[in-house]
Formats: C-alpha cells, structure tokens, sequence
C-alpha cells in the first residue's frame, strides 16, 4: 500500500513498475484538468497530516472490504496546469470486478471526503473555490 | 486550554489567516466557534453559514456538537473538493 500527497506531476508509469505482481486484475483511474470555461490551471489546497492520514486509513479500508492485493493512491496540490494529471488510484485484486468496485469507491471517497479545496485559475487569475457537488455526495450513498 | 485553530480555503481567505493560537474554555466545537464569532467581523462572517462548514478536531472529521475533550488542533473548512 503506498499513499502520496505532492504537488509535483507523478510519473504514472514509473508508479506501476511491479505494481499488483502476483495479482489477476490491476485497475488504474488518473484524473486531468480539464480546460472548461478557458480554465488555464487549478490550485489544490491540502490539510498537512490530516490529508495523509485520511488517504491512508481509507486506503486501507478499501484493501480489508475488497481484498485487495495492493493499492497506490497519488493525489497532488498547489498549483497543475490544464491536461496534468490531479491524482490517481491504483487497484490489484484477484480478479477484475474487486479491482474496478475499490477504484470506484477510492474516488467517491475522494471527492468529498479527502481534505482537498479545490480553485479554478483562468487566463486573468483566481477564480472562485470549486463548490462541493451534491451528487459527489449522494455518491458516496452507493458504498 | 490552548487550541491551534486552522481554517482553509476560504474560510481562510475570509479570516485572514491560515491558523491562530486561542485560549478557551470551550466545551464542544459549537461553543469555540461562538467564541471565535465574537472575536470580530471577520470570524464573524466567516463562520456565519455552518451549514457551508466542516470541522476536524484533532485531525478527524468531527461535528459541531463534538466534545473538545483535550484537542490540541479544531480545523474549519468548506466541504471537501478533491478527486
């Protein structure tokens, strides 16, 4: 099991070096900035201590509830620019439905419950803070 | 008791700041944050819709009616937007 909160781009690739061996099924998600509304870039504020703790007690619940032979979670902050990657999750179970079901609930959890604020920069500066999504909420009713 | 109180994304905009040493007697979060309210305007208007607010006592998501107990660190902040 391995969690890493860094405001640097991740080498996905690298991360997955012998990532699951021994499993049967190894699902990964990474999510992007998206360009909407002539957004340029996003700035990610964390809670330090509190945002490590958090990833890792969920990722280890994910490993007890779905059996998972392993788990990555890579989540940064501060400042990445549109088409970086934000974070991603790593997945290995037994087989594929294990591996897909703890990846999906890795980032319902994610969304709502990880100490991360989210604010849109477009070309003349600061935005507003992203507001929370109610159905990011009632997301997490499906767990 | 001597409380680290920490606020983030807007609230902290909104404060001023990104922490603050206070001294209370509070017995549960609703009760620090009427104290904080009192501070001035700007707690004030930071802390005015609890409903847009969370709380973290000591690094756990905790409610507004949660006991302070011997918490070294109270975090406020808006619902959470990560992924």
């Amino acid at each position: 099991m391995r969690v890493i909160v860094q405001p640097g781009v991740f080498d996905a690739a690298a991360l997955m070096q012998g990532f699951g061996a021994g499993a049967g099924a190894v699902v990964t998600f990474t999510g992007l900035v998206r360009g909407d509304d002539g957004l340029v870039a996003l700035e990610i504020e964390h809670y330090p201590g509190m945002t490590e703790r958090a990833l890792q007690d969920h990722a280890q619940a994910a490993v007890g509830r779905f059996g998972l032979a392993d788990v990555l979670v890579v989540h940064r902050h501060g400042r990445m620019e549109v088409g970086e990657p934000i974070m991603m999750v790593a997945t290995a179970a037994r087989h594929r439905r294990a591996a897909f079901d703890a990846a999906d609930f890795l980032m319902d959890w994610l969304k709502s419950r990880a100490p991360f604020w989210k604010r849109e920069i477009g070309p003349e500066g600061p935005r507003g803070w992203v507001s929370a999504k109610d159905e990011d909420e009632a997301a997490l009713g499906r767990w | 008791m001597t409380l680290d109180v920490l606020y983030f994304a807007w609230l902290r905009e909104r404060i001023g700041a990104p922490r603050e040493r206070v001294e209370t007697s509070a017995a549960t979060v609703r009760d620090l944050v009427a104290e904080l309210v009192a501070r001035g305007d700007r707690h004030a208007a930071a802390l005015s819709d609890l409903g847009a607010v969370r709380v973290a006592v000591d690094q756990a998501l905790a409610d507004l009616d949660a006991p302070l107990g011997d918490a070294r660190e109270v975090a406020f902040f808006p619902p959470m937007t990560g992924g």
